[in-house]
């Protein structure tokens, strides 16, 4: 039953992108007689300025994040608070892909790849890393990006609420998996 | 916050670095990333540049305002301070719409169009409003509907097994953000015109 769901789901998502990218300027040319391409050039312009705009921003955040991961200080962590971990139900085998994921996209998938090819698709381990991995956000990324793209420099709670969120969605991901897969 | 976080970030990694010896590392990921930022943000012009002529299309021909309109009861709740014709909306419920599909490369040109609408009603250019905090909170608490296609790939046969453990979570962690930001932006540490959290 939910196998033929996500199929269909899937399925469906192939064409999400190839719909909007005629539907949209369909809509426009048909419908309401707007000149799609003069439009279409004139937002494409914004492209440049904001890509070129969000680099300072992105340079900081990822250069900090690069000198983090690169220490090991992660693994220091990871040693630390095993123990407690193993006593409230969080795998242990998780917490790095926990940690890594509000840091880096590209390295939080090199983890869960790494957890899948070493504790099988089928694992309980597998299932917790990827739901975590699908209700999380590379919040540091985002923040650097959304906020630098307009200049913002003042982010006020946006990273505590950002990070607290990420929190409940990796508990979540522990929680739910051993309640469905146990 | 940000600050501190950003500091202890590259203290930890120098300190650490030392006594694991892996100082050299350090220093070369500092560099790496420098240049990885810069690629990552050139290779973002493409992208940008489709979703956002897209974008104007769908602006011009009045599209955006439907959905806005259509979605106005949800969006007034979370985001009070912004005028219901405003722009911003319309953005705001693109990019939230691009997340909930997985249209990940979607949603960053929308969702900073977004930014850019809701930084003409900032009177402070560069504290983060309290709709701004809203709609960055949202947006790392990942709404999706859609697993990531990476996922499905690794997890093959059994992707289709934690596509609801995946919905119920990532509801949890955007309910957590909407309370976590609602509770934080009434605090004097957090307001907007103590110039925001150092």
């Amino acid at each position: 039953m939910i196998d033929s769901i996500v199929s269909v789901i899937n399925e469906f998502s192939k064409y999400i992108i190839p719909f909007l990218l005629v539907g949209i300027p369909f809509y426009g040319l048909i419908f309401k007689k707007i000149k799609v391409y003069e439009s279409f050039v004139e937002g494409a312009k914004d492209g440049f300025t904001i890509a070129v705009r969000i680099i300072p921003f992105l340079v900081a955040i990822l250069v900090a994040i690069g000198m983090f991961r690169a220490s090991g200080a992660l693994d220091l962590l990871l040693n630390l608070l095993s123990p407690f971990l193993t006593v409230i139900g969080f795998p242990p085998e998780n917490l790095p892909l926990a940690l890594m994921r509000p840091l880096s996209g590209s390295g939080s998938l090199g983890l869960l790849t790494d957890l899948i090819n070493v504790h099988g698709p089928d694992s309980l381990i597998a299932k917790i890393g990827a739901t975590m991995f699908g209700s999380t956000e590379t919040t540091f990324y985002v923040l650097a990006v959304y906020f630098g793209s307009v200049g913002i420099r003042k982010t006020r709670h946006a990273l505590v609420a950002g990070l607290f969120a990420d929190a409940v969605g990796v508990f979540s991901a522990v929680y739910i998996c051993r309640f469905f897969f146990g | 916050m940000l600050n501190y976080i950003w500091f202890g970030m590259m203290l930890i990694g120098v300190v650490v670095g030392a006594f694991t010896g892996n100082i050299d590392a350090v220093t070369e990921a500092a560099i790496d990333m420098a240049k990885v930022a810069v690629n990552l943000a050139i290779g973002l012009i493409g992208i940008m540049a489709l979703w956002l002529g897209v974008m104007k299309i769908a602006e011009e021909s009045g599209l955006i305002r439907i959905i806005a309109k259509g979605l106005r009861p949800i969006t007034i709740r979370l985001f009070p301070d912004v005028p219901e014709d405003h722009p911003a909306i319309g953005s705001i419920v693109l990019n939230m719409s691009a997340n909930i599909l997985g249209l990940g490369n979607a949603a960053t040109p929308l969702g900073l169009k977004a930014m850019e609408e809701l930084q003409e009603l900032n009177p402070n250019k560069e504290t983060a409003t309290n709709a701004m905090c809203m709609f960055l909170a949202i947006n790392t608490s990942s709404v999706q509907l859609i697993l990531p296609a990476t996922v499905v790939a690794l997890m093959g046969a059994h992707a289709s097994q934690i596509f609801i453990t995946t919905i119920i979570a990532t509801t949890m962690s955007t309910i957590a953000a909407v309370i976590a930001v609602k509770s934080l932006e009434k605090m004097k540490r957090f307001s907007f015109s103590h110039g925001g959290d150092v």
